[in-house]
């Protein structure tokens, strides 16, 4: 063996002993965890729990009923309306942040709530908007209304809270992306004559393209997963695809539909993810294309 | 640089003012109601009952807080000595498996939070593991690593490979170079990826649900239960005590904001 | 401190398709300033890296006084390495830097107290000594790690492009520096540069790389003088070259008198050398800016000179303070003959030559050079 091929061989050992202790860690506490349930998704159902040892595609089967078409339907549309809303309402926040003075101080201020207690943040607008709430009480007392509104358990209820939560998934890339932006390119638009519109529209937005996919991407993902938003601030008709899957594992403790269900969502998923992956190496690809062109 | 920054009133400077008002006004109306002395949402009068009743008479809840902060502080470790390596490997050598480890390390953080929940509950039942702190650990290590990987690469990014081979140059040993030069040089960025782990640790309600067995509940699972079944005024007090954390912790890490920001 | 003769030994050195190293042979002498030098990619600093025992060639040998060294790790050879980046360690003041290799080696800490204050004063930094790496200027952030690399009291120094990330007059000052340390500690200094003007100003030989391959060894006057290739003629200072064919050639006293075809001239060139070339051998010709003279009368040729001549027209003069560049385009279409003239009195260095004058450009024909043309 020569010289070069024990260089190789030394890099690769160490390289191994530092990368696989994850790597394993990984394997054992999620691939295969995940494995077992794209197996368990095509078993059938034990009769405490668990799973019968028999090829079966009852968990699929079972998926196409119209109470779970109705749920899945609903996810999408709640998911569709609060991610709109997070990334139209970031998209100039973020903007203002990172063209404010003051960039540590508001990061400071979207990190704080970030960063508190998801069931806390849940926990404070129930008290908001409780029939003995905060905001009934506000406004009783105000005289603008006789008797308390129904403002919670409900799809709007839902939604804003969603949109609250996940907001800051939203800001963040985006300001991040806004902050790399050079905004004399603005100001050339705008001298070339674009007005202030057209000047965000034509230039700015092309080129934070990649902060939109992010952003999108990290709000759409955990918004149709969620699982604690709309069990506790949603109504009976409020229930999303994360609260059946909880159900069928620890209420109904059908192991295969819960494993159906969850293959769904880590397609849908995955589907987000590589499409973010793609349109990055797209944009990657052009630039470098434009470049040999040059 | 002075023309970045913009003056005066603007369409985007209303829409963040009113989201950073959106944002606050829920944690502000918890801690204005952790103050008052009726047990209802009726204002009466200033008092600091719910704040005796947290540090005097929850004794449950404090168990709880023990229970978070012992799996917080070895989850947290455990992800960062492991990232840490693991970053090593990725940033500096070639080694098999490499691509897989990479792609790994990425789907935990973007995969929802009730997959991760239901297949480690499903795996720890189908390897017989009972359900507990050890279970709880593992599921925390699990969501951690993967941020704790990508914030201690990105801090590996900006170190010259070539200050390894000095240090190998000049005599020392692979542990007296990593732990001479490398960790030492990468301190910043290992001690805001640990406190990232902390707080997600500490915050992580749907994954624990799932893996958390008798008795061995965490503080979110802790205020869950008092959300569920019957609320006591005691959670106004208790939020009001963990916004004051995150805002000291935050306020430690107002350098690294940008850069948390950006990795996540 | 002594140095020792440093020998590579066919070394060749292959990532993948591209060919680093090929075969390549350089006998360093003991305590001897030596370059390597070629543009990026050409080998040399994978050279240096395996001369430091950071990379492995795929066969041949490097020799440290005569004893192969090439199976020892980086830390067990004599040789310590000046990095590019400096590869300060951040965390550590200019002092724990220079002490480093003194504390992985568990030195009693008076002695190592002892030896770092006196290299930090060789590298006068002094006043510096407990500042972080951050907290320095380019030239100062090197001079740590020249002194951090000398204190293990090594054998070989290697420097990998040392100077290449500071500003030109600083450049300037710290390779004066360099020379004075290597006088002072008086051991082998291996160096890696691209610019060629380094390399001739400090080494006492120079290698010459292109594409893997060592083109030529010699002192720094013979690698300018004398270069063996066109690549080398090219890339050591400015230079007009052509491509030739040898037509005749005979001696003349110690010299051979050849005469050359050059199609780009349109015409024949006269050139004298000590070596003979072979009649019909296709060469590159090759005259150095500063050799030819521009006059505006076609120079009288008094008997026994050989005096090439050519007419043209001044396209572009270019004034640089203390030489012109003049840029004189050929008749009939021909080439541009690149001209540098010395600036060495005020106002009087002859006629003034400006733009559109008509010219001759001339030189003597011990002044051109035939050389090698490897590259086709």
């Amino acid at each position: 063996m020569n010289d070069t091929n024990k260089l190789i061989d030394k890099e690769q050992l160490k390289g191994g002993a530092y990368g696989w202790p994850m790597g394993l860690w990984f394997t054992f506490f999620f691939t295969i965890p995940l494995a077992i349930i794209i197996l368990y998704s095509f078993l059938g159902r034990g009769l405490y729990g668990g799973v019968v040892w028999q090829f079966s595609l009852a968990a699929y089967q079972g998926m196409c009923k119209a109470s779970f078409a109705k749920v899945l339907f609903r996810t999408l549309w709640i998911t569709a309306i609060s991610t709109f809303l997070c990334i139209t309402l970031a998209l100039p926040a973020a903007y203002a942040m990172a063209r404010s003075k003051h960039q540590t101080l508001l990061l400071f201020l979207v990190i704080i709530p970030f960063w508190t207690n998801s069931l806390i943040r849940i926990y404070a607008w129930i008290s908001i908007l409780a029939t003995d709430g905060f905001l009934n009480n506000v406004l009783l007392r105000l005289h603008l209304i006789t008797e308390p509104l129904h403002m919670i358990y409900n799809n709007g209820s839902v939604i804003l809270v969603l949109v609250y939560m996940y907001i800051p998934f939203a800001i963040l890339p985006l300001f991040t992306t806004i902050d790399r932006f050079d905004f004399s390119l603005l100001d050339a638009a705008r001298d070339l004559g674009c007005t202030k519109p057209q000047s965000m529209y034509k230039v700015l937005l092309p080129n934070i393209k990649s902060g939109i996919t992010t952003a999108l991407i990290f709000t759409f993902i955990p918004i149709f997963g969620a699982y604690t938003v709309p069990l506790l601030v949603g109504g009976k008709d409020s229930t999303m695809i994360g609260n059946i899957i909880v159900d069928q594992v620890s209420k109904t403790r059908n192991w295969p539909l819960a494993s159906a269900f969850s293959m769904v969502l880590t397609l849908i998923s995955l589907i987000g993810v590589f499409w973010m992956l793609g349109s990055g190496k797209r944009e990657k690809a052009e630039t470098k294309r434009k470049e040999e062109k040059k | 640089m002075s023309r970045k920054y913009s003056h005066g009133i603007s369409f985007s400077r209303t829409v963040l003012c009113l989201v950073v008002i959106f944002l606050f006004i829920p944690l502000l109306v918890v801690v204005l109601y952790s103050f008052n002395s009726n047990k209802g949402t009726e204002w009466e009068s200033a008092s600091l009952i719910w704040y005796e009743q947290l540090f005097l008479h929850s004794p449950r809840l404090w168990t709880a807080f023990a229970h978070s902060l012992v799996i917080a502080l070895t989850s947290s470790f455990t992800a960062v000595f492991l990232g840490l390596l693991a970053a090593i490997a990725i940033r500096w050598y070639r080694f098999p498996g490499k691509e897989y480890i990479i792609t790994i390390s990425y789907l935990p953080m973007v995969l929802p939070e009730v997959i991760i929940g239901v297949s480690m509950l499903i795996f720890f039942s189908a390897i017989g593991m009972n359900l507990g702190m050890l279970t709880i650990y593992i599921a925390h290590t699990t969501f951690d690593l993967p941020f704790a990987f990508m914030m201690i690469s990105a801090r590996l990014d900006e170190f010259d490979y070539s200050t390894v081979e000095a240090a190998h140059d000049l005599g020392a040993t692979e542990l007296q170079t990593m732990t001479r030069i490398v960790v030492p040089s990468l301190m910043p960025g290992i001690l805001s990826a640990f406190m990232m782990c902390i707080t997600m640790s500490l915050e992580d309600f749907v994954i624990t649900f799932f893996v958390s067995g008798p008795g061995s509940g965490t503080l979110p699972l802790y205020v869950y239960s008092m959300i569920r079944y019957g609320v006591s005024p005691v959670i106004n007090s208790l939020s009001f005590i963990i916004i004051l954390g995150t805002m000291v912790l935050a306020f430690c890490f107002r350098k690294f904001l940008k850069t948390i920001a950006a990795s996540s | 401190m002594n140095g020792v003769p440093v020998s590579i030994k066919d070394v060749s050195r292959t990532y993948g398709d591209f060919t680093a190293l090929d075969h390549v042979n350089i006998e360093i002498k003991q305590g001897e300033f030596f370059s390597l030098l070629g543009p990026s990619g050409c080998g040399k600093t994978t050279l240096l890296r395996i001369i430091a025992g950071f990379d492995f060639p795929d066969s041949g040998d490097v020799c440290f006084d005569g004893k192969s060294v090439i199976h020892l790790a980086a830390n067990k050879r004599q040789s310590n390495t000046v990095f590019q980046t400096y590869a300060l360690f951040p965390n550590l003041t200019v002092y724990e830097n220079i002490a480093f290799p003194l504390r992985v080696k568990k030195f009693p800490k008076d002695q190592i107290d002892q030896k770092v204050r006196k290299y930090v004063h060789m590298v006068q930094l002094d006043e510096h000594i407990d500042k972080k790496p951050s907290m320095l200027s380019g030239g100062q952030k090197q001079r740590v790690a020249i002194a951090r690399a000398l204190i293990n009291e090594p054998k070989v120094l290697l420097l990998d492009e040392p100077l290449s990330a500071l500003d030109a007059k600083l450049r300037q000052s710290l390779l004066i520096d360099l020379d004075r340390l290597h006088d002072q500690v008086g051991i082998t200094f291996i160096f890696v540069t691209h610019d060629q003007s380094e390399a001739l100003s400090v080494s006492d030989h120079i290698a010459v790389f292109n594409r893997g391959k060592v083109l030529q060894i010699g002192t720094p006057y013979e690698i300018y003088e004398a270069p063996a290739t066109k690549f080398v003629a090219k890339f050591i200072g400015e230079t007009n070259y052509f491509d030739c064919t040898i037509l005749s050639c005979k001696k003349e006293g110690d010299e051979y008198l050849m005469e050359v075809d050059v199609p780009e001239l349109k015409s024949h060139v006269l050139v004298t050398d000590y070596d003979p070339q072979p009649v019909g051998a296709h060469q590159a010709f090759t005259i150095r800016p500063e050799k030819v003279r521009v006059t505006l009368h076609d120079p009288a040729v008094h008997a026994g000179q050989l005096i090439n001549s050519f007419h043209g027209i001044v396209a572009e003069p270019v004034y640089n303070g203390f030489q012109s560049k003049l840029f004189v385009k050929l008749d009939n279409d021909g080439p541009t003959i690149r001209v540098f003239k010395q600036h060495t009195t005020f106002l009087d260095d002859g006629p003034e030559i400006e733009w559109k004058d008509e010219v001759f450009v001339n030189w003597t024909a011990a002044d051109g050079y035939l050389v090698k043309d490897l590259d086709k």
